[in-house]
């Protein structure tokens, strides 16, 4: 994999991981045009599309796009997946990840994505395996003398949107069906 | 686990993130960043000793800042002072903004791998890992000389912890695809492809992308991985779906791993071992049956895990591409998913049999849904899927399907999106070719493309319509009939109006006894679209109207006071004016006899590769199925153009007066007919043949026919070059216009063009006296016919001379030029190195950083390599050493040497003999002030030269 973006839908870049080294001019350049054609581009559609030498792969979870340049030879089916899962990992640490989390939280984020994937590369598929490590950090941190009171923890879970919206469609589907 | 509410919240970030957010406008952010910015700032230079904690959160606040957009130039020390320290979410941040934020800074990098070394060897898995995740993270060369041969010792190590292992398993895989050359492969190699059977899958899964690379590099020294990933395949396809525990995905057992499994065997030919291939076909076979069965789960992740593994199957069956049983119920399955509800399987299934197409075993299946893919190029909403059904039509396409192809093709090109249509346009003219049986429809399919998307119809397509034409007598009438036919719609494309002058130009005599389409009938309707064109389109219809003239003696009255008008004589354009003139004056003057040899028909172009076929792979890249399967198919049927032989851009040399200034006299054949090489080449190896008398751009005076015969060249002989001729040459190495010389008397201006291995030099003189130079002469010392100079030069005038230059082989010494003229009563003599050196005729090549090491290690003879060793003579600004680097001609290659500073070109030096592949690489030393330039050619001589010259530039 070559990078990994997340953004809002109103393009809004929340997180950004680059597996080989670009200049910062081209990679603004770069998340500016993605954002543009990801966001165009209508339901249903197709996940894939490629672009400059690269073939994207995207996934939009509630307000949240997730998309991932991967190379010719990489197999796209599973770099959703990769996404899915990326996901499923927010959203046990979190409990019900929501697009606040990853803004006010930025740094837990990208340190569960480089326990899962390193390089471009997965590390592990494994959640347990993924959460453990970030388990044992948090054990591991001191404890400051007063948390802060959490006022985004109001925003709307990603993953259980994508599930509800997910399982309406089937129901449509099912009912255009007949 | 809800972590964040436990954790280690910092309370100052998260109040920052909220102001940003509560920021109404971009001015109120940017105020709020600086505010911030020179708060920090403060604090970190303020004499207090910050605790760790307040350390952490504001290095955390500027990446924050950063990752917004921003530019952060300090906060890395102090990040450098979290990686030491022992608290573990101090070191994370740390690491995470060094990870983010790096730059090379040479001092903080020393600090970094000084971090990252005591935490290698602290035995602390999670600081371990960390440090790994660093180095895979910046992965820059410094990272790699520092830790590539530590980090597979840890790899395999027998008491490193599994997290550990896959850390240090991807670490390595990144340091080696930044920097091969420093990870040396080892007894360490055998023991990471054992790690194939490790029992922690985890570790396989990590591990296994490594090994990967590594077979696709060394794929001898590590075969023994491929029946080890076979029986780790055999178990996993026949797990049940609960076996796998936490490794299970969706019920699909190990997905990732399957996937990765099928992809290594993919870097390897069927197994050998009749025992291991028929384990694998059983695989192999397992999974397509499973395809089959009804799904565990209606969720798209079950559905996707399952379907990702059968793609990389069916990659690996097409992949060994043996066994046609796999092949056909392969293209069965995707055709199933031709017609599926799911749009991404659609586009997969569209993709993956584009690549089934090519094989011999399933080009006939694939045939078959024919009409399930015209109906998605018609029917998807999607364009990207859209995109890949028009590739499978092209892919599929033989002689038995051609016509309806391309008629569903073009059909499709009338509404088809702006992004592709030019992509488009190529492969219904490639394919149109080479199934043409009758070429009376290949040139009604073109005729159609211009008509429909004429926009995008570039420069090969209609050079390669009139090479055929032109090779082709059979179609000659029926070309100049369909576009004398297209001609007369009223408003038709300017390619169309290219390629209608090109041929009635050369073959409008065919149609000419047909009284509807006598001489004059076709001039006029060529005419009346002369003033809607562009100015090459103009050149070329000019260069028709003369043609005309020898063809059709009766329209020499008309076209002759078309070219005398005052729009065409005195165009501002001075290409269209030359050719004015030019043929006004050839028309008057010469013969019949004459005028019928120069303007002789086109003789046959050579036959050679498809000029459009050459452009559609570059705009694909090299190693695309499709292109190189129209290739091979070409070899063995010989069909339309025969020979497969590189020989790219025949049609642009042959047209190219119609695109570029460059050499006028193609077209119309002058070159050959001008009586050039008379005299043994002195020199050797360049030919400049000087015809054209000072040009009409000369602003001096009108052309005077009795400067041919004036005044006899002085009889002195020609003195030795000036002392400082060499250095005059050197500052036209890397750029083409110029002053080369000055003194008080003369200023000498050049402008130059290279084109393959023609040239032209237009000299300027100019003198910059008040009083007339007289006698005036010039004299390239070279093997040339040569027209002198205007004799006198008037005070303040300038003239110009044009010299036509051709590399006929490679060569070391620059052609002398030498000008003689009397300023008052004195005689001046002086003689000049022309600037023509050998990289003028550099074409540039564009590789990837694999072939271009590939190449370079073909070039390996010692005789082929040049090397210099220089103290810098200029500045070594980035910028300005790139230009020059362009300005040699060749291309200038991002992202292939692994050391960002150095910069590496290549490209090939045409002459008329050969092609001479050249490769550079030049290093600098900014401490030392000092360069390494090294040269690989595949010709000795040019790699010496090469190196001589540029040494010089930098």
């Amino acid at each position: 994999m070559r990078f990994m973006l997340l953004f809002s839908r109103q393009g809004k870049l929340r997180l950004q991981k680059w597996y080989t080294a670009t200049a910062e001019r081209d990679k603004k350049k770069m998340v500016r045009e993605l954002m543009q054609i990801v966001l165009a581009r209508k339901p249903k559609m197709c996940s894939f599309l490629e672009w400059r030498d690269l073939k994207i792969v995207y996934k939009r979870y509630a307000s949240l796009y997730f998309c991932c340049a991967i190379e010719e030879q990489d197999n796209e089916l599973i770099t959703l997946e990769v996404i899915h899962r990326f996901v499923e990992l927010l959203d046990k640490y979190f409990g019900s990840v929501c697009e606040l989390d990853i803004i006010f939280n930025f740094e837990k984020a990208y340190f569960i994505l480089d326990e899962f994937l390193m390089g471009g590369e997965i590390q592990d598929t494994s959640k347990k395996s993924v959460l453990k490590a970030i388990e044992q950090a948090d054990l591991l941190q001191e404890v400051t003398t007063n948390p802060p009171p959490l006022p985004w923890r109001v925003g709307v879970s990603v993953l259980f949107l994508y599930k509800v919206i997910t399982q309406i469609e089937q129901i449509y589907d099912i009912w255009l069906e007949f | 686990m809800p972590a964040v509410s436990k954790g280690d919240g910092m309370r100052g970030l998260a109040v920052f993130i909220s102001d940003i957010r509560n920021c109404k406008s971009k001015e109120a952010e940017i105020k709020r960043i600086n505010k911030e910015l020179a708060n920090i700032r403060s604090k970190f230079k303020g004499d207090k000793a910050l605790d760790g904690y307040s350390k952490k959160k504001y290095v955390c606040k500027l990446l924050f800042i950063f990752l917004l957009g921003h530019d952060i130039d300090f906060g890395h020390m102090e990040a450098v002072n979290l990686l030491s320290s022992n608290k573990y979410t101090e070191k994370q941040i740390g690491y995470l903004f060094i990870s983010v934020l790096v730059n090379s800074n040479s001092e903080l990098i020393r600090l970094i791998n000084n971090a990252i070394k005591n935490d290698l060897s602290s035995r602390n898995p999670t600081f371990m890992c960390l440090a790994l995740h660093c180095i895979a993270n910046v992965g820059s060369r410094e990272m790699a000389e520092a830790f590539a041969s530590e980090i597979p010792r840890i790899l395999v190590a027998g008491d490193t912890m599994d997290s550990v292992k896959q850390s240090a398993a991807l670490c390595l895989l990144r340091l080696y695809k930044t920097s091969p050359d420093l990870v040396l492969m080892g007894e360490w190699t055998s023991r990471v492809v054992h790690l194939l059977n490790d029992q922690h899958m985890g570790v396989v899964t990590a591990a296994i992308s490594l090994i990967t690379c590594l077979s696709q590099k060394n794929p001898d020294e590590f075969k023994t991985c491929v029946s080890l990933a076979v029986s780790r395949l055999s178990r996993i396809v026949s797990s049940a779906s609960t076996d796998l525990q936490d490794y299970t995905y969706y019920f699909v057992p190990a997905p990732w791993l399957s996937c990765k499994l099928l992809r290594l065997l993919q870097c390897y030919p069927p197994p050998e071992d009749g025992a291991v291939k028929g384990r694998l076909v059983e695989c192999l076979e397992t999974i397509l049956n499973k395809a089959q069965e009804p799904p565990k789960s209606k969720k798209v992740q079950h559905s996707n895990a399952k379907n990702a593994i059968l793609f990389e199957a069916i990659s690996l069956i097409i992949h060994y591409d043996s066994e046609p049983n796999l092949l056909v119920r392969a293209c069965n399955q995707l055709g199933q998913f031709l017609q599926h509800r799911e749009t991404n399987l659609r586009y997969l299934a569209l993709e993956s049999m584009c690549t089934l197409a090519s094989s011999e075993f399933s080009h006939e299946a694939v045939k078959t849904h024919i009409e399930t893919v015209i109906n998605a190029l018609k029917t998807e909403r999607d364009v990207s899927v859209r995109q890949r059904a028009a590739d499978l039509l092209y892919a599929m396409c033989d002689r038995s399907n051609a016509k309806q192809i391309v008629a569903e093709m073009l059909s499709y090109l009338e509404t088809a999106d702006y992004s592709i249509r030019e992509e488009m346009v190529l492969k219904v003219a490639i394919l149109a070719e080479k199934y043409a049986v009758d070429y009376s429809w290949y040139v009604d399919t073109i005729l159609n493309l211009i008509r429909i998307a004429g926009d995008y119809v570039s420069e090969e397509v209609w050079y390669r319509v009139i090479q055929i034409v032109i090779n082709r007598d059979d179609v000659q009438g029926y070309a100049a009939k369909t576009v004398f036919e297209a001609l007369q719609a009223p408003a038709c494309h300017e390619n169309m109006v290219k390629v209608g002058g090109y041929i009635l130009g050369e073959f409008g005599n065919l149609i000419a006894g047909d009284p509807r389409s006598s001489p004059l009938v076709q001039f006029n309707l060529l005419h009346s679209k002369f003033h809607l064109c562009s100015v090459p389109t103009r050149a070329l219809l000019l260069s028709a109207y003369i043609k005309f003239i020898n063809l059709f003696p009766e329209t020499k009255a008309t076209i002759q006071e078309v070219l005398r008008c005052d729009s065409q004589i005195r165009n501002s354009d001075v290409e269209l004016q030359q050719r004015a003139v030019e043929y006004l004056k050839l028309s008057s003057i010469a013969s019949t006899d004459v005028l019928a040899t120069v303007l002789e028909e086109m003789p046959p172009f050579p036959e050679r590769e498809s000029s459009i076929l050459a452009k559609l792979k570059k705009k694909k890249g090299p190693g695309t199925v499709s292109v190189t399967d129209l290739e091979d198919s070409k070899r063995e049927g010989g069909e339309l153009n025969g020979g497969g032989e590189r020989g790219p851009d025949t049609a642009a040399m042959a047209s190219s007066n119609a695109s570029t200034p460059s050499p006028s006299a193609d077209l119309l054949g002058i070159r050959s007919a001008a009586p050039v090489g008379a005299a043994p080449a002195s020199a050797g190896s360049l030919l400049v043949d000087v015809f054209s008398e000072a040009g009409p751009a000369a602003p001096s005076a009108a052309v005077n026919d009795d400067g041919f015969l004036s005044s006899a060249p002085p009889s002195e002989d020609p003195a030795p070059p000036l002392p400082e001729a060499d250095e005059l040459l050197n500052k036209f190495v890397c750029k083409n216009n110029g002053v080369l010389f000055e003194n008080q008397l003369l200023q000498i201006g050049i402008k130059s063009e290279y084109r393959q291995n023609l040239g032209r030099m237009y000299l300027f003189y100019g003198n910059k006296t008040s009083v007339q130079f007289a006698s005036f002469t010039t004299t390239p010392q070279l093997n040339v016919q040569t027209k002198p100079v205007e004799p006198l030069v008037e005070g303040g005038a300038q003239i110009q001379q044009v010299l036509n230059i051709e590399c006929l082989t490679d060569f070391s010494d620059a052609p002398l030029l030498n000008i003689k003229f009397r300023y008052g009563g004195a005689l001046q003599n002086l003689t000049l190195k022309l600037p023509v050196t050998i990289n003028k005729f550099f074409q540039p090549t564009e590789m990837t950083s694999h072939d271009f090491f590939q190449r370079w290690k073909q070039l390996s003879q010692p005789q082929q390599e040049a090397q210099k060793i220089f103290k810098a003579n200029h500045g070594m600004d980035t910028e300005v050493l790139k230009a020059k680097l362009l300005g040699l001609g060749s291309a200038l290659l991002d992202d292939v040497d692994p050391n960002p500073e150095n910069y590496v070109c290549a490209g090939v030096i045409q002459t008329k003999g050969q092609q001479v592949g050249c490769l550079l690489r030049l290093e600098p030393n900014s401490q030392a002030q000092m360069y390494r330039l090294t040269l690989r050619c595949s010709k000795d001589s040019v790699s010496k030269r090469l190196c001589e010259l540029l040494a010089e530039q930098f």
